[in-house]
């Protein structure tokens, strides 16, 4: 896509300017954004997700009879950046919707230009409570489970068990004290016998692990809440199996089921976390076995979560623009407010008092199999069950 | 009590990593001169080469051999490095090498992904460090206990190579004066070359090392560039015993500090770093630099106002630049509008550094200041625009007030690297305060009023202000306020002596410099709709470097150029495609091949000769006529 943007400005404007006039008519183009260059782990499976959504739409007839055309942005991971993107995708190509973004800060400046620009914004990833509820409008919806739905799944796993001494370890930005503050809350109304004992709060990115495990250890507590990931998780999984920090004590963590995550682990896999993830190899389900052989097919390679999210974006995108016949931002908001997809994790509904859709995630178990980490006992969490109703969501949402 | 102990060698550990790369730079930073942005970018070449290396070799020789090869490997990179650029502009102003560098970081950070693919790698164990040592029921690993001896053996070997080989005596001598050491006939060529390559070594080594308990990613030269060049500072430039000191130092602070404020990592290095500057200029074992022997004024081209058909020029390309959204549409203007926001950034710092002679590293503390000034009228006290506009700025100013005070105490790397230290500070506080300024999330729902709201004229507004800005700072630069500056920036001795308050007067440069760059920062934030701590970050702060870099620094209009071609570049290649960093960072080093004194100053003294020979072979012509 990108290539033949830059092959048309080669040719010269007025070219462009003319190919583009005379497929107006039947396309109809959705502007895309994410981290590329900055988190190429988690986008690269997720531009490839979206990729064969776009293949499958266009080869069952496109929509309402018109190509589907995605035009792809990278935000190099700052807010100002993805807001450029956002302007050109929405004033030069003349996108019908926007999507995508990871993360949460980026998410909320493009919902915000979304808002004031009155484009239609189907945020992928960003897990920001904010972006659906303090923050949320009417012109965004979004279609990860959030931190607050997965720390509700977690606890509801981190409730059963005896531990009563708990410690945190969370990067220090948005989502790591959100995720935190969401899980304490939820776990002390459960339990209110759980006593609180440490909090470490590593920069992102920059965890020194060494001091942070001895910290840890030192409040010695029963259990601890893990919300790091990607190349801080590895740090402290190996200072903590060196240290001994995870012996005889439960682990629940944000996220590290996902392969993306879990994988570059291999051998050093802790077994026995309670995580939040996506084991595409033990899924059994017509959907996601419809999605795992296409994907494995076009690209010979294993899902990651980004792939489906990816996937999911586009699809429920589709749907959303076939259901309102048009492009129009308040008929795309009609559509998309109480709209049934399918998805590779079964039916996902976007709610019409938040715009949150009903995606949920895999619980399980962290576990080694052959060198490698994977997740077992898995039980999938459907997202509305984790959701609240329309009177706190009202108290939580401003006014639009 | 055994606790305590273990917490201390953990903080050794991570003292023993830190001080590797950090004494490497220190070597590079002390004899060259060079600001090694690099710097990172070789640590993380050694981690990626020695994680390929070790996964293919076997056994504890494999392991242990693939580490010094591709320490060794990455160290003949850099020695190609050295020799095919930097050799081309060490005589470049001062700085310009930082913008090679950068350009060479950008370039790495996009190849190792091509090359390794982005996911994240988790190599080896080191064979016979796998576990841990119990210490009275503690558990230390004893990869730690290896690092520990590690960093004494560096220092050790350091020391010997300094104080026993004559290699070593040349190199102490160039770290002391350079011009005397090539006045007495040592191939100055061959040293810097060799020196870079131990620098790069300690780099690649440093990064190697931390393969058993680290992941190789594409963004672990960021993780670890500002922190070495913090520790260098502390410790003193050129000074191994104070990279070691001051490695220890940071790294312990941090290993107790967490057990009281868990949040104290994100800024420690940061608060360190001020605190000891301020307390001693030097670092804690630097020493005062001598006065420059090079009298700076001699290699500029003088400066002087625009003649009036320049002046006229200037006006008619202002006129054309005002005609755009005639023809352009609202994106084109928009763009158009955040490189004219970006205009007045960079003439802010370019005013700083070039009139002042003051380089800061921090200057988008400013920017965003006067970004979340505005913030915080509009959101909080519910002011109109043109109050926020004109009000938002003077957040920027009071924080250069303070921050400024401080800073010009200093010179050379210490100033950029105080400015650095308190824009840090800065910058923790709004991301941190999460009740006041929203942290990372940041401040929503800024957008202009309507008759600002259209991108015609948001692109006017900016338009318009920054050509008054730019305008002001010209006709400062050329005011007696000016001139004192420039006296100030190139003998400060002469300058005190004929009865100018040197620090007072950069301080007032420091000022104006922080309220333009305040109000580059307030039209941002209505551009935007939005302010975040990225408004102030370190990426932003070097951006504006590039900037000045790029344009020439030794010339007038030189950020202004910078600014247009960085940003325009920058926001083109970013829409285009996502190796943005790889093209962008080809163009910087062939810029800095092609133009080593800056767009604006290889024209200008292209033009400067040509104004030069013309009335010299006028007057040789006369004198002939004049003998027959």
């Amino acid at each position: 896509m990108r290539r033949r943007t830059m092959l048309a400005a080669g040719l010269g404007l007025a070219v462009a300017g003319l190919a583009g006039a005379a497929r107006a008519e039947d396309v109809i183009k959705i502007g895309e954004i994410n981290s590329y260059s900055l988190l190429p782990a988690f986008t690269e499976p997720y531009r490839k997700g979206w990729q064969l959504a776009v293949e499958e739409v266009n080869a069952a007839g496109g929509i309402n009879g018109k190509k589907l055309v995605v035009v792809s942005k990278d935000d190099s991971g700052k807010p100002a950046d993805a807001q450029t993107a956002a302007n050109e995708l929405v004033s030069s190509e003349n996108v019908a919707m926007l999507a995508g973004t990871f993360l949460s800060n980026i998410g909320l400046a493009v919902s915000d230009f979304a808002n004031q620009k009155k484009v239609f914004f189907l945020a992928a990833e960003p897990l920001t409570d904010a972006i659906t509820w303090s923050k949320g409008n009417k012109y965004t919806f979004r279609l990860r489970p959030s931190n607050y739905m997965q720390a509700a799944m977690l606890v509801e796993e981190a409730a059963k068990l005896p531990a009563k001494r708990w410690a945190t370890i969370a990067p220090n930005y948005e989502y790591g004290q959100s995720a935190v503050a969401v899980f304490k809350k939820l776990l002390s109304e459960k339990r209110p016998d759980i006593q609180w004992v440490d909090e470490q709060w590593p920069p992102q990115g920059k965890i020194d692990a060494g001091p942070v495990v001895q910290a840890v250890a030192a409040a010695n507590p029963e259990a601890i809440l893990n919300v790091t990931f990607g190349a801080d998780l590895v740090k402290l999984v190996r200072e903590g199996n060196t240290r001994g920090l995870f012996k005889d004590r439960k682990v629940v963590s944000f996220l590290t089921g996902e392969p993306e995550y879990l994988d570059p682990l291999k051998e050093e896999t802790p077994e026995g976390w309670i995580v939040t993830g996506y084991p595409w190899y033990s899924i059994k389900t017509p959907e996601h076995d419809a999605f795992l052989k296409a994907y494995q097919a076009k690209y010979n390679d294993y899902p990651r979560l980004g792939s489906i999210v990816g996937y999911q974006t586009i699809k429920s995108a589709a749907a959303i623009l076939a259901k309102a016949g048009s492009t129009d931002a308040d008929k795309l908001i009609a559509a998309a407010e109480g709209l049934s997809v399918p998805s590779p994790f079964g039916e996902i509904t976007f709610r019409k008092n938040d715009h949150q859709s009903t995606l949920g995630a895999f619980v399980g178990k962290t576990a080694l199999n052959d060198g490698k980490g994977i997740m077992v006992d898995t039980v999938y969490r459907k997202g509305s069950d984790y959701l609240p109703g329309d009177a706190e969501v009202a108290k939580l949402r401003p006014k639009d | 009590m055994a606790f305590y102990f273990v917490q201390f060698l953990t903080g050794l550990a991570s003292a023993a990593s830190l001080f590797l790369v950090a004494s490497g730079l220190s070597i590079i930073f002390g004899v060259t001169r060079i600001v090694n942005f690099a710097h990172g970018a070789f640590y993380m070449l050694g981690a990626y080469v020695a994680f390929s290396l070790t996964e293919r070799l076997s056994g504890p020789l494999g392991f242990w051999g693939g580490i010094v090869v591709a320490a060794l490997a990455v160290a003949v990179i850099g020695v190609l490095v050295e020799i095919v650029l930097l050799r081309r502009i060490y005589h470049a102003p001062e700085l310009f090498q930082l913008l090679g560098t950068f350009g060479l970081t950008l370039m790495v950070e996009d190849l190792v992904v091509l090359i390794w693919g982005p996911d994240d790698l988790v190599g080896r164990r080191a064979p016979g460090f796998k576990g841990a040592v119990d210490f009275f029921g503690q558990n230390i690993p004893s990869y730690d206990l290896f690092l520990i001896a590690m960093g004494p053996i560096v220092l050790g070997v350091l020391w010997l190579l300094f104080q026993r080989t004559r290699w070593g005596i040349l190199v102490r001598a160039a770290t002391q004066d350079r011009d005397m050491v090539a006045a007495l006939g040592v191939n100055q060529k061959w040293l810097f070359t060799s020196v870079f390559a131990v620098g790069v070594f300690l780099a690649a080594l440093g990064g190697a090392l931390q393969i058993p308990r680290d992941a190789v990613h594409h963004a672990m030269d960021l993780r670890i560039i500002v922190e070495v060049f913090v520790v260098v500072v502390i410790g003193g430039l050129g000074s191994i015993l104070g990279a070691f000191v001051a490695a220890v130092l940071v790294s312990e602070l941090n290993a107790f500090g967490i057990l009281i404020f868990p949040t104290i990592s994100l800024i420690l290095v940061f608060l360190v770093m001020a605190v000891v500057l301020v307390v001693r200029p030097w670092g804690l074992f630097g020493r005062k630099e001598a006065p420059a022997r090079r009298t700076p004024g001699l290699t500029v081209i003088p400066w002087r106002p625009l003649s009036s058909v320049e002046r006229l020029a200037s006006l008619v390309a202002l006129a054309f630049a005002a005609m755009l959204p005639f023809i352009a549409g609202n994106y084109a203007l928009t763009v158009g509008a955040e490189i004219a926001i970006f205009v007045i950034f960079a003439a802010s710092l370019h005013f700083l550094m070039a009139v002042g002679g003051l380089a800061s590293f921090g200057h988008a503390a400013y920017f965003g200041l006067g970004a979340y000034g505005v913030a915080f009228l509009a959101k909080l006290a519910g002011l109109p625009m043109i109050a926020c506009l004109l009000l938002g700025p003077l957040l920027g100013a009071a924080g250069a007030a303070v921050f400024g005070a401080f800073a010009v105490q200093l010179s050379g790397v210490y100033f950029a690297m105080l400015t650095l230290a308190f824009a840090q500070i800065v910058w923790s506080i709004a991301f941190q305060w999460v009740a006041v300024t929203g942290g990372d999330n940041g401040i929503l729902g800024l957008w202009p009023e309507k008759w600002a709201a259209s991108p015609s004229h948001f692109y006017w507004l900016a338009l318009g202000v920054s050509a008054v800005v730019v305008s002001v700072l010209r006709l400062v630069t050329f005011s007696p306020f000016g001139y004192a500056l420039r006296g100030m920036r190139d003998s400060p001795l002469r300058s005190e002596s004929i009865g100018i308050n040197g620090k007072r007067i950069q301080w007032t440069a420091f000022i104006i410099a922080g309220t333009t760059a305040g109000i580059g920062g307030a039209l941002f934030a209505y551009l935007k709709g939005s302010v975040f701590p990225d408004n102030m970050g370190i990426s932003l702060s070097v951006d504006a470097l590039v900037m000045v870099l790029l344009g020439g620094v030794e010339t007038v209009p030189g950020a202004i150029f910078g600014a247009i071609v960085y940003k325009a570049l920058n926001i083109w290649l970013v829409s285009q495609t996502d190796w943005s960093k790889l093209v962008l960072g080809i163009f910087i080093v062939l810029i800095v091949v092609v133009f080593p004194k800056g767009i604006v100053g290889v024209v200008e003294s292209v033009m400067h000769r040509r104004r030069a020979v013309a009335p010299k072979a006028a007057a040789l012509a006369a004198k002939m006529e004049g003998a027959q």
